[in-house]
């Protein structure tokens, strides 16, 4: 199509030197973008008065460097130091025979050539096909299979061979299915209309094969239905994926955060989402099960209900306990004219006329299983995410990863840019600081000053942790003491207001503490810090790995900071926990004490939505102002990821401790989330920076999913199963009302079985000796602790291989650099000796050998 | 459909489908970000796969690519001539490539290209300097430069010839965990 002249990129092009020189190896790409180099390079020298490093023995410039494949050969050899390799004069002394074998070697092809991108991925292609246990290709397959190792040193059937290869990896990918092709297509790195007239081919040419097999075959339309149906499915499957794609909600938004604030932001906001996706999951079964069953049948009411007087939506009392908000409201009898649900639905028995359903059984059930998928999803989520950050060996190659993979292609902002750049820089330069401290020793004084410090601040914030701990519980104990009357309901919101009060106040203390034990060497602060971690609270060990890491120095304050807050949280809900289950129940003799712990974490969550809403107004905002005022240079404040995402975990705690007295909590939950994502971005876009300290998104986002499963998931797990298996129900209200303990209710259901007749006999069965006998759950906890350490040891297995293999390939890399020498000592005294022949018979030549042999 | 005229025809979207990481929507989406870069050049209709190819100076501009201090690199790597100029079919690979879901390999294998500055299938330190200054904008000294050249070649480079093969630089992105959620454009 005709361009306006004024777009034309402009291509240095050098025809005259490509006619006069050609390469030996006819790679005219290489070729041109040397020339396009070497021009480059010529500017850059004439504008910025850049020495061109590469050949300090020669003057730089494309005339005196007519043979140019002899730069591009030697180009890295010379550039990169190791010359004391290749003998004193550098590589350009090698002949030109030498560098068309060095060209031509396999590792020179991988990579650059097409034929070889193909070939390679045909190999992959015939193991996918073989792993498929269908019948291999043949002789053909097999004998002409071309393999990197017999790639010809002539380099002129490349064309042929190309073509071949290209048949060949056509044949291939016709014998996999639609969905490996496609999978491998995808894969390849090649130019997408290269993938299209493969993929073209290949369907062509199998529909083609087809139709003869099919006529000769016995049933033809068989096979042409099978095709048939494959290709229906394909497209179902391209039209389901791109439904689920419709489905990623905030994609714009998470765009301009990323674009924005780079990576380590947008770990927040998706874990925010992450957040959302697990709450969704406990909600349905909850809602479909017991929820909306219950409100299908409502009970009688049991005395006067209150009316609606809007304190409620603030206390969670009054007129939402008589709701299916509590526990309370949910009836012990069975519900009829309905069947179970899939979960209990093969216990579903005719019984006097309708189907019924065992709310107590459900109620138990529903819960345990959504629990269960839960626990499963972020178990399974979290190995993921331990797989994808942690690799085995992943440990050395700061330098190199701190330069390939820290530049984040997300920004899309001019400003975020500079100060990524910006971030690197720092990083690469305290990365050199360190290597040259580490070279030279430290004073043992510094040391020991350094620890004394950190050692005073964790006794204070220790300290301050137990003062905040025994202030909730004297408070709770005060709460006990004088009971609240109906009339004065908002005094209840007392300790909840005083918990997120402690929970406010504290961050910003340890923060200005943080402050105090800067020092010189972050590093050694933060292994230090981690280390006292570890040592105290074996649960913490996978913060210590995920934030040790010398991959990049995190911000020193933010472990530190996010390692107290949450001894701090989660301290406060431990008390927390004995209050209700321990104090609480005795207190609250002939009232529904369910109903009450489900209304204290309503509080409780319900302020502390309230509060992070003040904190992002006042401290973000306010914050902004003061800092826009007086202090101009250091501008907005920067988004602190640790603090929110322990608010985010915090609050998900609450759900998860409340939901069993109150099965509507995930839904509050669920709002809760998706206001805050709106405020917290409106708030980061309006009054925040991006962290200016370089930060893992991806060991963080470990984290994160890590404190979500240990402190906070395995805790209320804990909480619950307590309060399911000792904790006597309240004898007023909710579905188990008459039982000793939740649990019985299963106990009950089996005895009933038992008595229902022998077909059912094996869950009674199943239930005495793999329930009720402790001896399976050894034999499990026993599998499960040999798997882990089988694994263990394939893991130590696996990093000695990589030791050994390392090894083995710097030996090859030695290997082969002596094996290039000698080939160039063999060719120049070839070369001698035809030089001296030639001088012997003609007179003596007025050209460089080099030269001459271009000829 | 409806009666809007359809810019590809249906095989033409299967077969784009087949061959990227995107879904029918994205497809479009992305069709329509390239033709918004130049109107009066890209045609609304690309059954008959016309030959257009939209200059480097209008892909740079976009606001993925502007800010990016490997703006030129990603061009050249992903259009057919190494010029940067871009037709439709370079437009999506680029993207495709860039996506969530494209593997670890693939994208390895772009980087290296981007990285590997004078097209000669090597990292070698001249292109590590490049990324490095690139990275910095040009604010370390070239002592620091070339010192961090060196860690990194000491690092990477397992058979030190002194140059960062493919091989080299996979193995260093198989260690990087943040090189997948970071080499990434949304789109």
């Amino acid at each position: 199509m005709a361009q306006p002249p004024a777009f034309v990129f402009n291509v240095p092009e050098t025809p005259e030197d490509q006619g006069q020189d050609p390469s030996p190896y006819d790679e005219s790409e290489v070729h041109d973008s040397f020339h396009q180099l070497i021009q480059e390079q010529s500017l850059r020298a004439a504008e910025e008065g850049l020495e061109l490093r590469v050949l300090p023995q020669r003057e730089p410039g494309p005339e005196t460097l007519g043979a140019s494949e002899l730069l591009d050969m030697s180009f890295c050899f010379v550039g990169s130091g190791h010359q004391a390799l290749l003998g004193p004069e550098g590589v350009p002394d090698y002949s030109t025979a030498t560098l068309r074998i060095l060209a031509s070697m396999p590792s020179r092809t991988i990579g650059r050539s097409r034929g070889a991108i193909l070939s390679q991925y045909y190999n992959r292609t015939v193991r996918l096909r073989r792993r498929g246990s269908r019948p291999p290709l043949g002789g053909v397959g097999r004998s002409a299979r071309p393999s990197l190792r017999l790639y010809d040193l002539e380099l002129d059937p490349t064309a042929f061979q190309e073509e071949e290869k290209r048949t060949l990896l056509v044949k291939e990918l016709q014998g996999l299915t639609v969905t490996q092709r496609d999978h491998m297509l995808r894969g390849m790195p090649l130019s997408l209309a290269e993938k299209r007239s493969l993929r073209e081919e290949s369907w062509t040419q199998s529909g083609k094969q087809r139709g003869p097999q099919g006529r000769r075959g016995l049933l033809p339309c068989c096979s042409r239905l099978r095709y048939a149906c494959g290709l229906a499915l394909h497209s179902l499957g391209l039209a389901l994926l791109s439904a689920l794609q419709a489905l990623t909600p905030w994609r714009y938004a998470l765009k301009q955060i990323g674009g924005q604030f780079g990576s380590s932001v947008l770990s927040y906001f998706l874990f925010l989402k992450t957040l959302l996706a697990f709450n969704a999951l406990l909600l349905l079964p909850l809602l479909a099960f017991i929820v909306g069953v219950q409100a299908a049948f409502p009970p009688a009411p049991a005395g006067s209900v209150p009316t609606f007087t809007g304190l409620e939506l603030l206390t969670g009392g009054g007129r939402f306990s008589h709701s299916v908000m509590y526990y309370g409201y949910y009836s012990n009898t069975t519900l009829n004219q309905l069947c179970g649900p899939p979960l209990d639905g093969s216990q579903c028995t005719p019984e006097a006329g309708g189907l019924p359903y065992n709310m107590p059984l459900a109620y138990l059930f529903t819960m345990g299983m959504s629990f269960f998928i839960t626990c499963i999803t972020l178990v399974y989520s979290m190995s993921r995410s331990f797989g994808e950050s942690y690799r085995v060996g992943s440990t050395s190659g700061v330098h190199a990863i701190t330069v390939f993979c820290s530049w984040d292609y997300k920004v899309t902002q001019k400003w975020p840019s500079r100060l990524q750049q910006d971030n690197i820089r720092t990083q690469l330069k305290e990365l050199l600081a360190e290597w040259q401290l580490q070279q030279g020793p430290r004073s043992v004084w510094g040391r020991l000053r350094q620890v004394a410090i950190l050692g005073f601040v964790w006794l204070l914030c220790l300290g301050t942790t137990l003062g905040c701990t025994l202030a909730v519980y004297a408070f709770s104990e005060l709460m006990i003491k004088n009971p609240v009357s109906a009339e004065r309901e908002w005094e209840l919101l007392a300790l909840p207001l005083v918990v997120c009060l402690l929970n406010l106040g504290a961050p910003y203390l340890y923060r200005g503490l943080a402050a105090l034990e800067r020092h010189d060497s972050p590093i050694l602060e933060v292994y230090v810090a981690i280390c006292r971690c570890v040592t105290r609270w074996g649960r913490w060990a996978f913060l210590g790995q995920g934030l040790c890491l010398p991959g990049a120095p995190p911000s020193a304050s933010t472990p530190l900071v996010l390692c107290r807050n949450l001894i701090l949280k989660m301290v406060i809900l431990g008390i927390l926990c004995y209050h209700w289950l321990g104090r609480r129940v005795g207190a609250l003799k002939g009232q529904c004490w369910e109903n009450f712990v489900g209304q204290e974490l309503y509080r409780l969550m319900v302020m502390d939505f309230v509060f992070t809403l003040l904190d992002t107004l006042f401290g973000e905002l306010v914050w902004r102002f003061i800092s826009e005022k007086q202090r101009k240079k250091r501008g907005k404040p920067e988004f602190d990821i640790a603090r929110n995402v322990l608010e985010l975990i915090y609050g998900q705690t609450l759900t998860w401790l409340g939901v069993l007295f109150s099965p509507l909590l995930p839904a509050m939950q669920i709002m809760k989330l998706l206001v805050l994502f709106y405020v917290k971005k409106t708030s980061l876009m309006a009054n925040c920076r991006a962290p200016r300290r370089p930060w893992l998104a991806s060991h963080m986002s470990t984290v994160f999913v890590s404190l979500l499963c240990f402190p906070s998931f395995l805790g209320a797990a804990v909480f619950l199963c307590y309060a399911i298996w000792q904790v006597r129900p309240s004898s007023i209200c909710g579905p188990f009302r008459t039982l000793d303990t939740m649990y019985e209710a299963g106990k009950v259901w089996v005895r009933h079985l038992e008595k229902a007749g022998p077909r059912v006999s094996w869950l009674p069965w199943i239930h005495r000796y793999l329930v009720e006998n402790t001896f399976p759950i050894y034999l499990v906890s026993a599998l499960l602790l040999a798997v882990i350490y089988l694994n263990i040891q394939v893991v130590k297995g696996q990093r000695k291989v990589i030791c050994l293999l390392k090894e083995q390939i710097s030996n090859e890399g030695e290997d082969k650099i002596f094996l290039i020498n000698k080939l160039h000592s063999v060719y120049e005294g070839k070369e001698r000796s035809r030089v001296g022949r030639a001088q012997e018979a003609e007179v003596p030549p007025t050209l460089p050998a080099d030269e001459r042999d271009a000829r | 459909m409806g009666n809007k005229p359809a810019v590809f025809t249906h095989e033409q979207l299967e077969a784009y489908q087949d061959c990227t990481f995107f879904t029918r929507k994205e497809i479009m989406r992305l069709f329509y970000r390239y033709q918004d870069l130049a109107p009066q050049l890209v045609p609304l209709d690309y059954t008959s796969s016309p030959d257009v190819k939209v200059p480097y100076e209008l892909i740079s501009s976009m606001p993925e690519l502007k800010d990016n201090p490997f703006r030129q690199r990603i061009a050249q790597v992903f259009s057919e001539d190494g010029d940067g100029h871009m037709t439709l079919d370079n437009f999506l690979d680029m993207f495709s490539v860039m996506s969530e879901m494209a593997p670890r390999d693939l994208k390895a294998y772009y980087a290296f290209k981007i990285y590997d500055f004078n097209d000669d299938d090597y990292i070698c330190a001249w292109d590590l300097e490049q990324t490095v200054t690139k990275l910095t904008r040009g604010e370390l000294s070239a002592e620091e430069v070339s010192l961090v050249c060196e860690k990194v070649l000491d690092e990477a480079d397992a058979d030190h010839d002194g140059r960062l093969s493919l091989d080299d630089f996979q193995h260093v992105i198989l260690r990087a965990p943040d090189f997948l959620s970071t080499f990434h454009i949304r789109i």
